[in-house]
């Protein structure tokens, strides 16, 4: 049974699962979700994901949304398979947990703000609001350095093995470095530039930004 | 008998009674350290050791130390599977999956508006900071968009995940209850037939009221 993800392949939320499949190596299609033509909005969508966002999944009867809850599930049923994402112990896996929240209530918000003023509305013809943009970028500036401070201790957000912490991370970062043009907030921090250069190396990934025509 | 877990921070801190309410839930036994944040106290080098982004709660154990609301009430359900609410975050894979899928609606579609308003409506008078009314528009309408997806929602289930109370519907106790007393905001939820019948249900359990007490202790 192949599972399928729902929403285009560049959106990031949507890349969080397609990438948490990949290192899994569970097969999956995507159905493409045409958003400039507002399909997420469509009453047909809406019965998927009530929201009207992007990603929703269905794998036989099981229909799941929000990116975060999908690559738990995934990681918890293929446990024993490839990368322990979830960690060797229940301890292990509460820190993974920690740092998913981190990234989805302390990182998330600012990252997307800052693509969507820098990025997103141009591209559309619109004015981004700079002001706004960088504001984003001074608060995304402490949070980096606790994420340093974090990586100096250890190789990865949760410990010393690659996890859901890390990976729930990788799609919005690069936007953040390649489309945002907000590399030098990585670079300029020894550890997480370290840390990124060791993520985005894994074939999963590399699979994934073939996937997505990057 | 074990020693009683940690949990740092006010109670009157919407985070810190998600954990709290979890923790009576699940008949856990904990030591409520207080953090006094108008002195700052969640910025001292010592509290930043257990929670390097400054914000509460923070919790240990016997075991770990851990932050994050959230995840700090998914440790307890995991580590205590046996004791009290023992549905609280599902017996089974798919149960569980439903529960992330509601408690994720409720971080990244609740939350966001909910706090604002909650800050602006409850907190802001008391510590005589200026109202931001745009704000409280603005995200009084994003508020009440989502809590249509909860109407149709519940009227399909009796509780978010499913038929029974999770830690889906019990990580919106904190900012509801605010909303629906201090704001004054207890519309936006009894003007809907199912959110109000849902709302007017979890704030009723034992659990709950026993978090509100703690509130009002401390005031």
């Amino acid at each position: 049974m192949v599972v399928k993800v729902y929403g285009p392949v560049r959106a990031a939320c949507v890349q969080r699962v397609l990438l948490c499949l990949l290192e899994k190596d569970v097969e999956f299609e995507i159905v493409h979700v045409d958003l400039d033509a507002g399909e997420h909005k469509a009453p047909d969508f809406l019965l998927r994901q009530p929201f009207g966002q992007v990603p929703a999944i269905e794998d036989g009867d099981l229909k799941l949304f929000e990116s975060r809850a999908i690559i738990r599930y995934y990681a918890a049923k293929y446990e024993e398979r490839g990368p322990k994402l979830l960690g060797k112990s229940l301890e292990e896996r509460a820190v993974v947990d920690q740092w998913v929240e981190v990234e989805a209530h302390n990182f998330n918000d600012l990252v997307y703000t800052l693509v969507l003023q820098l990025v997103i509305l141009p591209r559309m013809g619109k004015q981004g609001d700079l002001a706004l943009a960088h504001g984003c970028e001074q608060k995304l500036e402490k949070v980096l350095d606790i994420y340093d401070q974090r990586l100096s201790n250890s190789t990865y957000l949760a410990g010393d093995t690659f996890t859901l912490a890390d990976l729930t991370h990788l799609p919005a970062i690069r936007y953040l470095v390649n489309d945002a043009g907000m590399g030098h907030l990585v670079t300029q921090r020894e550890h997480v530039n370290a840390w990124l250069q060791t993520i985005s190396n894994r074939s999963a990934w590399k699979k994934l930004m073939m996937l997505a025509n990057y | 008998m074990a020693t009683p877990v940690k949990v740092y921070g006010p109670p009157l801190s919407t985070a810190v009674s998600r954990v709290l309410a979890c923790l009576l839930e699940k008949d856990v036994q904990f030591q409520l350290i207080p953090i006094n944040m108008s002195k700052g106290e969640h910025k001292n080098p010592d509290f930043l050791k257990i929670q390097p982004f400054g914000q509460v709660p923070a919790f240990q154990d016997e075991s770990i130390s851990l932050f994050e609301s959230r995840s700090i009430c998914r440790y307890i359900c995991e580590k205590y599977p046996d004791k009290g609410n023992k549905g609280l975050y599902g017996t089974n894979p798919l149960a569980k999956a439903s529960i992330d899928q509601w408690l994720e609606a409720e971080g990244q579609s609740f939350n966001p508006p909910s706090s604002v308003l909650v800050f602006q409506l409850a907190f802001a008078p008391r510590m005589k900071i200026k109202q931001d009314q745009t704000a409280i528009n603005q995200n009084e309408e994003k508020l009440s968009k989502v809590l249509d997806v909860y109407e149709k929602r519940l009227g399909e289930s009796q509780f978010l995940a499913g038929d029974d109370f999770s830690l889906a519907d019990l990580s919106h106790l904190p900012n509801t209850h605010y909303l629906a007393n201090a704001a004054g905001r207890g519309e936006l939820f009894t003007s809907k037939k199912n959110v109000g019948r849902w709302w007017g249900e979890i704030s009723n359990r034992d659990s709950w009221k026993k978090v509100v007490e703690m509130q009002k202790q401390r005031t």
